[in-house]
């Protein structure tokens, strides 16, 4: 009984939220053609590869593809973690990575901090121009320029000679070769990383300057009761976004510069991950690697994140 | 603003003004010297006599590299795929930060789609799967490869969203009194008016596509199929000049290092020709940023 009764007003109401649906459709389906483009370019390009991590739980067979292949479970894992090297690259990437982010942004904040301080804009915008031209060439480019330069009969040697020193084979030598890393590093974006802090810098209000200097305060005081706290929320937000980073020590840079002899200080794990995969075609071993990276990286991209949201108010969408 | 005119500021002014500009030329001295060896001959460049001048001087280096048909097939494909990356990139970015802009009201199911980008930009395949999927699709040795995995950037898409949201809500208003679409909204309203956002990201895609070589190097599998910085790490870093076809003849006048070095600059030219638009649009960028705070 309840039921009939009932029944006549459902149907009015479907057959009227039917008519909303279309109406609403009528209008808005643009919305949804405009998401379509991305919509594909994702299922092919990003969750199709998120599947194809199967494989990390596969003896790999190409023949058979991603379903085909014989399933063996953790065995690839276990082989993996139990490698001498794997433990070494792990160490390299995150010594490397981390040495990096600091550099760059203790290098970044200082440069930041002298640009402020030059009054002509003139000058300012030359020095700038000059130290974010390497942010724009590839790691081929700029490895190309370092190989030649680090070399025995490079510039780099050729004034230590000029000095007596003996000449150093930097990228042969495992001493050197993270030195070298971090250093190039730098060259390539400390120019560029500093365009955010100076950003900072300048919007923090000229009138805050002049009353701590009609209190007395030095330059120097200016800097550390001013300019630091005014751009506090900037290094935060940095620092916290970086730590999303730290499995990536630079995967383009090192492919370009290292050699077997600096192995065991510059291996990381994406350069291992491409040789084991696509050079030695080992690629369930590979993919097991890969897979171990980026569920560590995603889980310190939401720690960061998070941070970056609670303690500077970052939002991504 | 009240300037200290004490002695120990003059002095930290004239420290710091000279400090800048060293480590701005130490930034770029590198190039230089480069630059110097790629004009000297021979015996000059293998000896190390090179610093910041070219020593005997000669264009041998760039009229070989010239000569041969490698370097220009390479560049072709790289004007190539930064023509059509970037138009394809562009496009999808466009369409894509549209429907992210509107309400969850007006777009049901943004909700979702945000979940599907964001879950995206926090977890991938890794190389290998993203790698096999490519050769199934069969676009290994196809420029397509260069072009299309990468067409979707989210980080642009958000920076547009963002932009687009910037723009005044009555103008919207106007238009949907007036019967616009959406098609007509983004294509009439939001595009012409983040024409200085697209411009930057349309050049940050194209500099991008330029330079970017690894997939080049796993997505083909024969040289002339490389695009330019592929073919020039092959060159420089590879150390392969075979990838040249010289004739070993005209070796006998030029250094390996000159070689390289004018293979470094020649891809470099056109990263060097937009530098300045480049910058002009970024410093725009970073004036925006500071006036908001």
């Amino acid at each position: 009984m309840l039921v009939q009764r009932t029944h006549p007003v459902q149907r009015s109401q479907s057959a009227q939220s039917w008519r909303r649906m279309r109406a609403y459709l009528a209008r808005n389906w643009p919305l949804y053609a405009m998401c379509l483009p991305a919509l594909v370019l994702l299922a092919l390009f990003s969750y199709y590869p998120m599947y194809g991590v199967v494989i990390a739980f596969q003896s790999y067979n190409p023949a058979f593809g991603f379903t085909g292949s014989p399933w063996i479970g953790l065995t690839n894992f276990k082989f993996i973690f139990n490698l001498p090297d794997f433990l070494q690259i792990t160490q390299n990437t995150l010594i490397i990575a981390i040495a990096k982010i600091v550099s760059v942004q203790v290098g970044a904040l200082v440069l930041a901090l002298l640009l402020n301080e030059v009054r002509h804009l003139g000058f300012r915008r030359v020095i700038q121009t000059l130290t974010y031209l390497p942010y724009f060439l590839s790691w081929v480019v700029l490895g190309g320029v370092l190989l030649d330069m680090l070399s025995t009969t490079g510039i780099v040697n050729l004034t230590l000679q000029k000095m007596g020193i003996q000449p150093i084979i930097f990228l042969g030598s495992n001493d050197w070769f993270r030195p070298v890393l971090i250093v190039s590093n730098m060259w390539q974006q400390v120019g560029w990383s500093a365009i955010i802090y100076l950003a900072a810098l300048l919007s923090i209000s000229p009138e805050l300057y002049e009353a701590a200097a009609i209190d007395g305060a030095s330059h120097l005081q200016r800097v550390f009761h001013i300019s630091l706290p005014g751009i506090a929320s900037t290094i935060i937000l940095l620092a916290a976004l970086s730590l999303g980073g730290v499995l990536n020590a630079g995967f383009e840079q090192i492919l370009n510069l290292y050699n077997p002899v600096v192995y065991s200080t510059g291996d990381i794990l994406d350069t291992w991950v491409y040789r084991a995969g696509l050079l030695s075609g080992q690629l369930s071993l590979a993919a097991a690697v890969g897979l171990a990276k980026s569920v560590v990286s995603m889980l310190l991209i939401i720690v960061a994140w998070t941070t970056a949201r609670r303690y500077a108010g970052y939002r991504i969408f | 603003m009240v300037e200290g005119k004490s002695f120990g500021r003059r002095l930290f002014m004239a420290c710091n003004y000279l400090g800048l500009a060293i480590f701005a030329t130490l930034c770029i001295a590198p190039f230089i010297n480069l630059l110097a060896i790629s004009f000297s001959d021979r015996s000059s460049a293998m000896g190390g006599f090179v610093t910041f001048w070219p020593v005997n001087f000669t264009t041998a280096s760039y009229n070989l590299v010239l000569s041969t048909g490698g370097f220009y097939r390479s560049f072709v494909i790289s004007v190539l795929r930064t023509a059509l990356g970037t138009a394809l990139g562009m496009l999808v970015t466009i369409l894509t930060a549209y429907p992210l802009s509107r309400t969850g009201q007006e777009f049901r199911g943004r909700g979702v789609f945000t979940w599907i980008l964001i879950f995206a930009m926090l977890f991938n395949g890794g190389l290998i799967p993203w790698w096999l999927t490519i050769r199934s699709l069969g676009m290994l040795n196809s420029i397509w490869a260069l072009i299309v995995p990468g067409a979707l950037s989210i980080w642009n898409v958000i920076l547009l969203m963002n932009f687009y949201r910037e723009i005044p809500s009555e103008l919207d208003d106007a238009a949907s009194i007036d019967g616009a679409s959406h098609f007509d909204k983004l294509f009439r309203i939001y595009v012409p008016l983040s024409t200085p956002a697209i411009a930057t990201l349309t050049l940050f895609t194209a500099v991008g596509h330029w330079n970017s070589w690894f997939d080049g190097m796993v997505s083909m599998t024969d040289v002339s199929r490389y695009p330019l910085q592929t073919f020039l790490r092959t060159i420089v870093v590879v150390s392969d000049l075979s990838a040249m076809n010289i004739d070993p003849s005209k070796m006998a006048l030029l250094s390996d290092r000159a070689l390289k070095a004018a293979n470094i600059f020649l891809a470099t030219v056109p990263i060097l020709i937009v530098y300045p638009i480049l910058q002009r649009y970024f410093v725009a960028g970073i004036k925006l940023g500071a006036v908001k705070g």
